[in-house]
Protein backbone atom coordinates (compact mmCIF):
# COMPACT_ATOMS: atom_id res chain seq x y z
CA UNK A 1 0.00 0.00 0.00
CA UNK A 2 1.31 3.40 -0.99
CA UNK A 3 1.26 6.13 1.56
CA UNK A 4 1.97 8.85 -1.03
CA UNK A 5 1.53 9.24 -4.74
CA UNK A 6 5.21 10.18 -4.79
CA UNK A 7 5.94 6.53 -4.76
CA UNK A 8 4.24 6.00 -8.10
CA UNK A 9 7.08 6.98 -10.42
CA UNK A 10 6.47 7.03 -14.17
CA UNK A 11 9.89 8.20 -15.27
CA UNK A 12 13.18 8.89 -13.55
CA UNK A 13 16.51 10.28 -14.63
CA UNK A 14 18.82 10.60 -11.68
CA UNK A 15 17.45 13.25 -9.34
CA UNK A 16 14.69 14.14 -11.76
CA UNK A 17 11.62 12.03 -11.71
CA UNK A 18 8.07 12.12 -12.92
CA UNK A 19 5.76 10.76 -10.27
CA UNK A 20 1.97 10.64 -9.86
CA UNK A 21 2.00 13.72 -7.62
CA UNK A 22 3.43 15.89 -10.36
CA UNK A 23 1.25 14.35 -13.04
CA UNK A 24 -1.96 14.82 -11.07
CA UNK A 25 -0.84 18.32 -10.10
CA UNK A 26 -0.36 19.18 -13.77
CA UNK A 27 -3.73 17.66 -14.50
CA UNK A 28 -5.37 19.82 -11.86
CA UNK A 29 -3.48 22.86 -13.12
CA UNK A 30 -4.63 22.10 -16.63
CA UNK A 31 -8.25 21.75 -15.54
CA UNK A 32 -8.13 24.98 -13.54
CA UNK A 33 -6.41 27.04 -16.19
CA UNK A 34 -8.31 25.67 -19.18
CA UNK A 35 -11.72 25.99 -17.50
CA UNK A 36 -10.86 29.49 -16.29
CA UNK A 37 -9.69 30.47 -19.74
CA UNK A 38 -12.77 29.02 -21.39
CA UNK A 39 -15.13 30.71 -19.02
CA UNK A 40 -13.37 34.07 -18.81
CA UNK A 41 -12.85 34.22 -22.57
CA UNK A 42 -16.30 35.63 -23.09
CA UNK A 43 -17.02 37.47 -19.90
CA UNK A 44 -20.09 39.60 -19.82
CA UNK A 45 -20.12 42.94 -18.06
CA UNK A 46 -23.83 43.08 -18.64
CA UNK A 47 -26.45 42.08 -16.14
CA UNK A 48 -27.01 38.87 -18.09
CA UNK A 49 -24.24 36.32 -17.80
CA UNK A 50 -23.62 32.59 -18.13
CA UNK A 51 -24.00 30.10 -15.31
CA UNK A 52 -20.28 29.33 -15.40
CA UNK A 53 -19.38 32.98 -15.10
CA UNK A 54 -21.82 33.23 -12.22
CA UNK A 55 -20.15 30.24 -10.55
CA UNK A 56 -16.66 31.73 -10.93
CA UNK A 57 -17.85 35.10 -9.73
CA UNK A 58 -19.42 33.50 -6.67
CA UNK A 59 -16.21 31.60 -5.90
CA UNK A 60 -13.91 34.58 -6.42
CA UNK A 61 -16.06 37.03 -4.50
CA UNK A 62 -16.55 34.48 -1.68
CA UNK A 63 -12.79 34.03 -1.33
CA UNK A 64 -12.25 37.78 -1.48
CA UNK A 65 -14.88 38.34 1.19
CA UNK A 66 -13.38 35.61 3.37
CA UNK A 67 -9.92 37.16 3.14
CA UNK A 68 -11.37 40.52 4.05
CA UNK A 69 -13.19 39.02 7.02
CA UNK A 70 -9.95 37.52 8.31
CA UNK A 71 -8.59 41.04 8.56
CA UNK A 72 -6.82 41.94 5.36
CA UNK A 73 -8.11 45.26 4.21
CA UNK A 74 -6.87 44.86 0.65
CA UNK A 75 -8.06 41.39 -0.25
CA UNK A 76 -7.28 41.68 -3.96
CA UNK A 77 -3.60 41.93 -3.20
CA UNK A 78 -3.65 38.50 -1.56
CA UNK A 79 -6.36 36.96 -3.69
CA UNK A 80 -3.94 35.39 -6.18
CA UNK A 81 -1.93 33.53 -3.55
CA UNK A 82 -4.64 32.59 -1.05
CA UNK A 83 -7.33 31.95 -3.65
CA UNK A 84 -5.06 29.63 -5.60
CA UNK A 85 -4.15 27.77 -2.42
CA UNK A 86 -7.83 27.20 -1.69
CA UNK A 87 -8.83 26.25 -5.22
CA UNK A 88 -5.91 23.90 -5.68
CA UNK A 89 -6.45 22.06 -2.38
CA UNK A 90 -10.23 22.00 -2.80
CA UNK A 91 -10.12 20.71 -6.36
CA UNK A 92 -7.51 18.15 -5.41
CA UNK A 93 -9.90 16.89 -2.70
CA UNK A 94 -12.99 17.06 -4.92
CA UNK A 95 -11.38 14.95 -7.61
CA UNK A 96 -11.06 12.03 -5.25
CA UNK A 97 -14.47 10.92 -6.56
CA UNK A 98 -12.73 10.03 -9.84
CA UNK A 99 -11.61 6.42 -9.81
CA UNK A 100 -7.84 5.96 -10.06
CA UNK A 101 -7.19 9.53 -8.99
CA UNK A 102 -4.89 10.19 -6.10
CA UNK A 103 -4.86 13.67 -4.57
CA UNK A 104 -1.50 15.44 -4.85
CA UNK A 105 -2.21 16.92 -1.43
CA UNK A 106 -2.00 13.37 -0.12
CA UNK A 107 1.72 13.69 -0.72
CA UNK A 108 3.79 15.19 2.05
CA UNK A 109 6.05 16.69 -0.61
CA UNK A 110 3.14 18.76 -1.97
CA UNK A 111 1.94 19.88 1.42
CA UNK A 112 5.48 20.78 2.43
CA UNK A 113 5.86 22.70 -0.80
CA UNK A 114 2.63 24.59 -0.08
CA UNK A 115 3.69 25.20 3.51
CA UNK A 116 7.04 26.49 2.32
CA UNK A 117 5.24 28.82 -0.03
CA UNK A 118 3.26 30.13 2.95
CA UNK A 119 6.49 30.36 4.97
CA UNK A 120 8.01 32.55 2.27
CA UNK A 121 4.83 34.47 1.50
CA UNK A 122 4.32 35.63 5.09
CA UNK A 123 7.60 37.60 5.33
CA UNK A 124 7.21 38.63 1.68
CA UNK A 125 3.89 40.32 2.33
CA UNK A 126 5.04 41.50 5.75
CA UNK A 127 8.10 43.24 4.32
CA UNK A 128 6.06 44.59 1.44
CA UNK A 129 3.66 46.09 3.89
CA UNK A 130 5.86 47.47 6.66
CA UNK A 131 9.41 47.23 5.35
CA UNK A 132 12.29 44.93 6.35
CA UNK A 133 12.94 46.66 9.66
CA UNK A 134 9.34 46.75 10.63
CA UNK A 135 8.85 43.11 9.79
CA UNK A 136 12.00 41.92 11.57
CA UNK A 137 11.08 44.03 14.55
CA UNK A 138 7.92 41.98 14.93
CA UNK A 139 10.14 39.00 15.92
CA UNK A 140 11.46 40.75 19.04
CA UNK A 141 8.12 41.91 20.27
CA UNK A 142 7.12 42.35 23.00
CA UNK A 143 10.78 41.61 24.08
CA UNK A 144 13.84 40.23 22.34
CA UNK A 145 13.51 37.12 24.51
CA UNK A 146 10.61 36.17 22.30
CA UNK A 147 12.88 35.98 19.21
CA UNK A 148 13.67 32.23 19.45
CA UNK A 149 10.11 31.42 20.27
CA UNK A 150 8.88 33.41 17.32
CA UNK A 151 11.32 31.64 15.01
CA UNK A 152 10.29 28.26 16.40
CA UNK A 153 6.68 29.29 16.00
CA UNK A 154 7.29 30.13 12.31
CA UNK A 155 8.87 26.77 11.64
CA UNK A 156 6.47 24.72 13.69
CA UNK A 157 3.36 26.27 12.21
CA UNK A 158 4.71 25.68 8.75
CA UNK A 159 5.36 22.08 9.65
CA UNK A 160 1.93 21.83 11.21
CA UNK A 161 0.32 23.19 8.04
CA UNK A 162 2.09 20.61 5.94
CA UNK A 163 1.50 17.66 8.19
CA UNK A 164 -2.13 18.56 8.94
CA UNK A 165 -3.09 18.67 5.29
CA UNK A 166 -1.06 15.62 4.41
CA UNK A 167 -2.42 13.62 7.34
CA UNK A 168 -6.02 14.43 6.55
CA UNK A 169 -5.81 13.79 2.84
CA UNK A 170 -3.66 10.68 3.19
CA UNK A 171 -5.86 9.26 5.90
CA UNK A 172 -8.97 9.84 3.86
CA UNK A 173 -7.57 7.95 0.90
CA UNK A 174 -6.18 5.29 3.21
CA UNK A 175 -9.52 4.75 4.98
CA UNK A 176 -11.35 4.42 1.68
CA UNK A 177 -8.73 1.91 0.47
CA UNK A 178 -9.04 -0.15 3.64
CA UNK A 179 -12.84 0.00 3.66
CA UNK A 180 -12.97 -1.07 0.03
CA UNK A 181 -11.16 -4.24 0.94
CA UNK A 182 -13.43 -4.92 3.96
CA UNK A 183 -16.90 -3.72 2.96
CA UNK A 184 -16.98 -2.83 -0.71
CA UNK A 185 -20.58 -1.50 -0.56
CA UNK A 186 -22.14 1.59 0.98
CA UNK A 187 -19.40 2.42 3.48
CA UNK A 188 -16.76 3.46 0.93
CA UNK A 189 -19.35 5.83 -0.59
CA UNK A 190 -20.11 7.35 2.80
CA UNK A 191 -16.42 7.68 3.54
CA UNK A 192 -15.85 9.23 0.13
CA UNK A 193 -18.52 11.82 0.92
CA UNK A 194 -16.90 12.36 4.29
CA UNK A 195 -13.55 12.65 2.53
CA UNK A 196 -14.98 15.35 0.26
CA UNK A 197 -16.17 17.24 3.31
CA UNK A 198 -12.79 16.78 5.01
CA UNK A 199 -11.01 17.95 1.90
CA UNK A 200 -13.12 21.12 1.68
CA UNK A 201 -12.59 21.80 5.37
CA UNK A 202 -8.86 21.30 4.98
CA UNK A 203 -8.70 23.63 2.02
CA UNK A 204 -10.57 26.23 4.04
CA UNK A 205 -8.34 25.73 7.09
CA UNK A 206 -5.12 25.88 5.11
CA UNK A 207 -6.16 29.06 3.35
CA UNK A 208 -7.51 30.75 6.47
CA UNK A 209 -4.40 29.90 8.45
CA UNK A 210 -2.19 31.26 5.71
CA UNK A 211 -4.31 34.41 5.69
CA UNK A 212 -4.07 34.71 9.45
CA UNK A 213 -0.27 34.37 9.30
CA UNK A 214 -0.15 37.07 6.67
CA UNK A 215 -2.44 39.28 8.75
CA UNK A 216 -0.14 38.74 11.73
CA UNK A 217 2.83 39.77 9.65
CA UNK A 218 1.25 42.88 8.21
CA UNK A 219 0.51 46.15 9.84
CA UNK A 220 -3.14 46.02 8.97
CA UNK A 221 -3.84 43.19 11.36
CA UNK A 222 -6.93 43.56 13.39
CA UNK A 223 -7.77 42.02 16.77
CA UNK A 224 -9.47 38.89 15.65
CA UNK A 225 -9.36 35.49 17.35
CA UNK A 226 -7.57 32.81 15.44
CA UNK A 227 -9.81 30.08 14.10
CA UNK A 228 -10.03 27.31 16.65
CA UNK A 229 -10.87 24.70 14.08
CA UNK A 230 -7.54 22.97 13.85
CA UNK A 231 -7.59 19.23 13.44
CA UNK B 1 11.11 8.86 3.22
CA UNK B 2 7.77 10.65 2.76
CA UNK B 3 9.30 13.86 1.52
CA UNK B 4 10.77 13.86 -1.90
CA UNK B 5 12.68 17.12 -2.22
CA UNK B 6 12.63 17.12 -5.97
CA UNK B 7 8.87 16.82 -5.83
CA UNK B 8 8.79 19.55 -3.20
CA UNK B 9 10.75 21.89 -5.45
CA UNK B 10 8.70 20.94 -8.48
CA UNK B 11 5.46 21.49 -6.55
CA UNK B 12 6.65 24.86 -5.33
CA UNK B 13 7.35 25.82 -8.94
CA UNK B 14 4.08 24.32 -10.06
CA UNK B 15 2.22 26.24 -7.41
CA UNK B 16 3.87 29.55 -8.30
CA UNK B 17 3.09 28.98 -11.95
CA UNK B 18 -0.47 28.13 -11.03
CA UNK B 19 -0.74 31.29 -8.97
CA UNK B 20 0.41 33.37 -11.92
CA UNK B 21 -1.87 31.53 -14.35
CA UNK B 22 -4.88 31.83 -12.10
CA UNK B 23 -4.20 35.47 -11.54
CA UNK B 24 -3.97 36.01 -15.23
CA UNK B 25 -6.82 33.84 -16.40
CA UNK B 26 -9.25 33.79 -13.51
CA UNK B 27 -9.07 36.48 -10.86
CA UNK B 28 -8.17 39.45 -12.97
CA UNK B 29 -10.80 38.94 -15.70
CA UNK B 30 -13.47 38.04 -13.20
CA UNK B 31 -12.70 40.99 -10.95
CA UNK B 32 -12.52 43.30 -13.94
CA UNK B 33 -15.88 42.07 -15.14
CA UNK B 34 -17.36 42.55 -11.68
CA UNK B 35 -15.86 46.02 -11.42
CA UNK B 36 -17.11 46.93 -14.87
CA UNK B 37 -20.56 45.70 -14.00
CA UNK B 38 -20.56 47.52 -10.70
CA UNK B 39 -19.37 50.65 -12.43
CA UNK B 40 -22.05 50.23 -15.02
CA UNK B 41 -24.72 49.63 -12.41
CA UNK B 42 -23.49 52.62 -10.44
CA UNK B 43 -23.59 54.72 -13.59
CA UNK B 44 -27.03 53.45 -14.41
CA UNK B 45 -28.18 54.11 -10.87
CA UNK B 46 -26.74 57.60 -11.05
CA UNK B 47 -28.41 58.15 -14.38
CA UNK B 48 -31.61 56.70 -13.05
CA UNK B 49 -31.40 58.92 -10.00
CA UNK B 50 -30.72 61.91 -12.21
CA UNK B 51 -33.59 60.97 -14.47
CA UNK B 52 -35.80 60.38 -11.50
CA UNK B 53 -34.85 63.74 -10.07
CA UNK B 54 -35.46 65.31 -13.45
CA UNK B 55 -38.76 63.50 -13.75
CA UNK B 56 -39.65 64.61 -10.25
CA UNK B 57 -38.79 68.18 -11.14
CA UNK B 58 -40.77 67.96 -14.33
CA UNK B 59 -43.62 66.43 -12.43
CA UNK B 60 -43.52 69.18 -9.86
CA UNK B 61 -43.27 71.79 -12.58
CA UNK B 62 -46.17 70.19 -14.38
CA UNK B 63 -48.20 70.06 -11.21
CA UNK B 64 -47.35 73.65 -10.45
CA UNK B 65 -48.28 74.71 -13.95
CA UNK B 66 -51.43 72.66 -13.73
CA UNK B 67 -52.37 74.29 -10.48
CA UNK B 68 -51.57 77.72 -11.87
CA UNK B 69 -53.55 76.92 -14.97
CA UNK B 70 -56.49 75.74 -12.90
CA UNK B 71 -56.32 78.85 -10.76
CA UNK B 72 -55.99 81.04 -13.81
CA UNK B 73 -58.87 79.27 -15.46
CA UNK B 74 -60.99 79.60 -12.35
CA UNK B 75 -60.07 83.28 -12.09
CA UNK B 76 -60.82 83.87 -15.75
CA UNK B 77 -64.06 81.97 -15.47
CA UNK B 78 -65.03 83.94 -12.41
CA UNK B 79 -64.09 87.18 -14.10
CA UNK B 80 -66.02 86.20 -17.21
CA UNK B 81 -69.00 85.18 -15.09
CA UNK B 82 -68.83 88.42 -13.15
CA UNK B 83 -68.50 90.43 -16.31
CA UNK B 84 -71.35 88.54 -17.90
CA UNK B 85 -73.45 89.09 -14.78
CA UNK B 86 -72.58 92.78 -14.73
CA UNK B 87 -73.24 93.07 -18.43
CA UNK B 88 -76.51 91.21 -18.02
CA UNK B 89 -77.58 93.48 -15.21
CA UNK B 90 -76.51 96.50 -17.20
CA UNK B 91 -78.39 95.31 -20.27
CA UNK B 92 -81.42 94.45 -18.17
CA UNK B 93 -81.27 97.86 -16.54
CA UNK B 94 -80.95 99.52 -19.90
CA UNK B 95 -83.77 97.47 -21.29
CA UNK B 96 -85.86 98.21 -18.24
CA UNK B 97 -85.07 101.90 -18.48
CA UNK B 98 -85.70 101.90 -22.20
CA UNK B 99 -88.95 100.05 -21.65
CA UNK B 100 -89.90 102.43 -18.87
CA UNK B 101 -88.90 105.42 -20.99
CA UNK B 102 -90.80 104.04 -23.93
CA UNK B 103 -93.82 103.38 -21.79
CA UNK B 104 -93.58 106.80 -20.21
CA UNK B 105 -93.19 108.35 -23.60
CA UNK B 106 -96.10 106.38 -24.93
CA UNK B 107 -98.21 107.33 -21.96
CA UNK B 108 -97.11 110.90 -22.30
CA UNK B 109 -97.92 110.83 -25.96
CA UNK B 110 -101.28 109.28 -25.24
CA UNK B 111 -101.96 111.77 -22.52
CA UNK B 112 -100.82 114.64 -24.71
CA UNK B 113 -102.94 113.42 -27.52
CA UNK B 114 -105.90 113.06 -25.22
CA UNK B 115 -105.22 116.43 -23.72
CA UNK B 116 -104.79 118.06 -27.07
CA UNK B 117 -107.99 116.47 -28.21
CA UNK B 118 -109.73 117.67 -25.09
CA UNK B 119 -108.28 121.11 -25.43
CA UNK B 120 -109.10 121.30 -29.10
CA UNK B 121 -112.60 120.12 -28.32
CA UNK B 122 -113.03 122.56 -25.52
CA UNK B 123 -111.52 125.41 -27.44
CA UNK B 124 -113.68 124.65 -30.36
CA UNK B 125 -116.76 124.41 -28.17
CA UNK B 126 -115.82 127.59 -26.39
CA UNK B 127 -115.14 129.37 -29.60
CA UNK B 128 -118.40 128.11 -31.03
CA UNK B 129 -120.31 129.14 -27.93
CA UNK B 130 -118.79 132.57 -27.88
CA UNK B 131 -119.16 132.98 -31.59
CA UNK B 132 -122.85 132.13 -31.28
CA UNK B 133 -123.20 134.49 -28.33
CA UNK B 134 -121.34 137.25 -30.09
CA UNK B 135 -123.33 136.70 -33.26
CA UNK B 136 -126.62 136.80 -31.35
CA UNK B 137 -125.68 139.89 -29.39
CA UNK B 138 -124.26 141.62 -32.45
CA UNK B 139 -127.44 140.86 -34.30
CA UNK B 140 -129.50 142.20 -31.41
CA UNK B 141 -127.42 145.36 -30.96
CA UNK B 142 -129.22 148.53 -31.94
CA UNK B 143 -129.70 152.24 -31.02
CA UNK B 144 -131.93 151.45 -28.09
CA UNK B 145 -129.37 149.08 -26.84
CA UNK B 146 -126.75 151.76 -27.24
CA UNK B 147 -128.80 154.15 -25.23
CA UNK B 148 -129.32 151.65 -22.49
CA UNK B 149 -125.64 150.87 -22.60
CA UNK B 150 -124.68 154.53 -22.15
CA UNK B 151 -127.06 154.73 -19.22
CA UNK B 152 -125.59 151.80 -17.56
CA UNK B 153 -122.09 153.18 -18.17
CA UNK B 154 -123.09 156.54 -16.71
CA UNK B 155 -124.64 154.77 -13.74
CA UNK B 156 -121.45 152.80 -13.21
CA UNK B 157 -119.34 155.93 -13.25
CA UNK B 158 -121.53 157.37 -10.61
CA UNK B 159 -121.38 154.25 -8.52
CA UNK B 160 -117.64 154.29 -8.28
CA UNK B 161 -116.43 154.44 -4.73
CA UNK B 162 -114.25 157.26 -3.49
CA UNK B 163 -110.85 155.65 -3.87
CA UNK B 164 -111.47 154.37 -7.34
CA UNK B 165 -112.90 157.66 -8.35
CA UNK B 166 -109.85 159.50 -7.07
CA UNK B 167 -107.48 157.13 -8.82
CA UNK B 168 -109.35 157.45 -12.09
CA UNK B 169 -109.50 161.20 -11.78
CA UNK B 170 -105.77 161.40 -11.08
CA UNK B 171 -105.06 159.22 -14.10
CA UNK B 172 -107.30 161.29 -16.33
CA UNK B 173 -105.70 164.43 -15.15
CA UNK B 174 -102.23 163.13 -15.67
CA UNK B 175 -103.07 162.09 -19.19
CA UNK B 176 -101.98 164.71 -21.67
CA UNK B 177 -104.52 163.86 -24.35
CA UNK B 178 -108.29 163.90 -24.29
CA UNK B 179 -110.29 161.17 -22.57
CA UNK B 180 -110.69 158.25 -24.90
CA UNK B 181 -114.23 156.80 -25.11
CA UNK B 182 -114.52 153.72 -27.32
CA UNK B 183 -117.79 152.20 -28.43
CA UNK B 184 -118.81 149.39 -30.71
CA UNK B 185 -121.04 151.65 -32.78
CA UNK B 186 -120.78 155.23 -33.63
CA UNK B 187 -122.70 157.01 -30.88
CA UNK B 188 -125.35 159.59 -31.76
CA UNK B 189 -124.64 163.09 -30.38
CA UNK B 190 -127.26 162.74 -27.64
CA UNK B 191 -125.49 159.75 -26.15
CA UNK B 192 -122.14 161.43 -26.59
CA UNK B 193 -123.36 164.44 -24.64
CA UNK B 194 -124.87 162.20 -22.00
CA UNK B 195 -121.64 160.35 -21.66
CA UNK B 196 -119.59 163.55 -21.39
CA UNK B 197 -122.06 164.82 -18.80
CA UNK B 198 -121.73 161.67 -16.78
CA UNK B 199 -117.93 161.91 -16.90
CA UNK B 200 -117.99 165.49 -15.92
CA UNK B 201 -120.51 164.82 -13.16
CA UNK B 202 -118.80 161.91 -11.58
CA UNK B 203 -115.18 162.79 -12.14
CA UNK B 204 -115.33 166.51 -12.26
CA UNK B 205 -113.31 166.75 -15.46
CA UNK B 206 -113.62 169.40 -18.08
CA UNK B 207 -111.54 167.65 -20.64
CA UNK B 208 -113.45 166.93 -23.84
CA UNK B 209 -113.93 163.32 -24.69
CA UNK B 210 -112.79 161.79 -27.92
CA UNK B 211 -115.12 159.13 -29.26
CA UNK B 212 -113.81 156.24 -31.35
CA UNK B 213 -115.41 153.10 -32.70
CA UNK B 214 -114.15 149.65 -31.79
CA UNK B 215 -116.31 146.82 -33.15
CA UNK B 216 -114.61 144.18 -31.01
CA UNK B 217 -116.28 145.65 -27.95
CA UNK B 218 -119.57 144.01 -28.89
CA UNK B 219 -122.19 146.43 -27.69
CA UNK B 220 -120.13 148.22 -25.11
CA UNK B 221 -118.60 151.50 -24.08
CA UNK B 222 -115.21 152.01 -22.60
CA UNK B 223 -113.36 154.91 -21.05
CA UNK B 224 -109.66 154.59 -21.10
CA UNK B 225 -106.91 156.85 -20.00
CA UNK B 226 -103.42 156.53 -18.66
CA UNK B 227 -103.59 152.90 -17.37
CA UNK B 228 -107.13 153.30 -15.98
CA UNK B 229 -110.28 152.15 -17.64
CA UNK B 230 -114.00 152.21 -16.95
CA UNK B 231 -116.05 150.04 -19.29
CA UNK B 232 -119.19 148.22 -19.81
CA UNK B 233 -119.70 145.83 -22.68
CA UNK B 234 -121.22 142.51 -23.45
CA UNK B 235 -117.69 141.51 -24.45
CA UNK B 236 -116.79 142.00 -20.80
CA UNK B 237 -119.46 139.57 -19.76
CA UNK B 238 -118.39 137.23 -22.48
CA UNK B 239 -114.77 137.56 -21.43
CA UNK B 240 -115.78 136.97 -17.85
CA UNK B 241 -117.77 133.92 -18.90
CA UNK B 242 -114.86 132.73 -21.01
CA UNK B 243 -112.54 133.17 -18.08
CA UNK B 244 -114.87 131.19 -15.83
CA UNK B 245 -115.18 128.39 -18.36
CA UNK B 246 -111.42 128.32 -18.93
CA UNK B 247 -110.75 128.08 -15.21
CA UNK B 248 -113.24 125.28 -14.91
CA UNK B 249 -111.63 123.40 -17.76
CA UNK B 250 -108.21 124.05 -16.31
CA UNK B 251 -109.33 122.68 -12.97
CA UNK B 252 -110.58 119.54 -14.74
CA UNK B 253 -107.34 119.09 -16.64
CA UNK B 254 -105.08 119.39 -13.63
CA UNK B 255 -105.56 115.89 -12.25
CA UNK B 256 -104.83 114.44 -15.68
CA UNK B 257 -101.91 116.47 -16.94
CA UNK B 258 -99.35 119.05 -16.11
CA UNK B 259 -100.63 122.55 -15.74
CA UNK B 260 -101.34 124.03 -19.07
CA UNK B 261 -99.93 127.33 -20.17
CA UNK B 262 -101.94 130.22 -18.85
CA UNK B 263 -104.97 131.02 -20.97
CA UNK B 264 -105.02 134.51 -22.38
CA UNK B 265 -106.75 136.53 -19.71
CA UNK B 266 -109.53 138.77 -20.68
CA UNK B 267 -109.06 142.38 -20.27
CA UNK B 268 -108.68 143.67 -16.74
CA UNK B 269 -111.38 145.94 -15.86
CA UNK B 270 -112.59 148.06 -13.06
CA UNK B 271 -116.21 147.59 -12.91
Amino acid sequence: MRLSPDEMIFWQYGFFKLNATLVFTWGLMLVLVVSSTLITRKLSTDLKRTRWQNLLEIIVTAIEKQIEEVGLSQPRKYLGFLGTLFLFIALSALCTVIPGYEPPTGSLSTTVALALCVLVAVPFFGIQDQGVGGYLKSYIEPTFIMLPFNIISEISRTLALAVRLFGNMMSGAMIIGILLSITPFIFPIIMTLLGLLTGMVQAYIFTILAAVYIVAATRTRQPKPEPAAET
Amino acid sequence: MLIDWFTVGAQVLNFLILVWLMKHFLYQPILDAIDAREQRIATELTNAAAKQAEAQQEREAFQRKNTEFAQQRAALLKQATDEAQTERERLLDEARKAAAALQAKRQETLRNEAQHLHQALRRRTQQEVFAIARKALTDLAGTSLEERMVEVFAGRLRELDGAEQDRLTAALKASPGPVMVRTAFDLPPAQRASTEAAIKESLGLETPAQFTTAPDLISGIELTTNGQKVAWSIADYLASLEKGVAELLKAQDLPEAAPEPEQPQPEVTHS
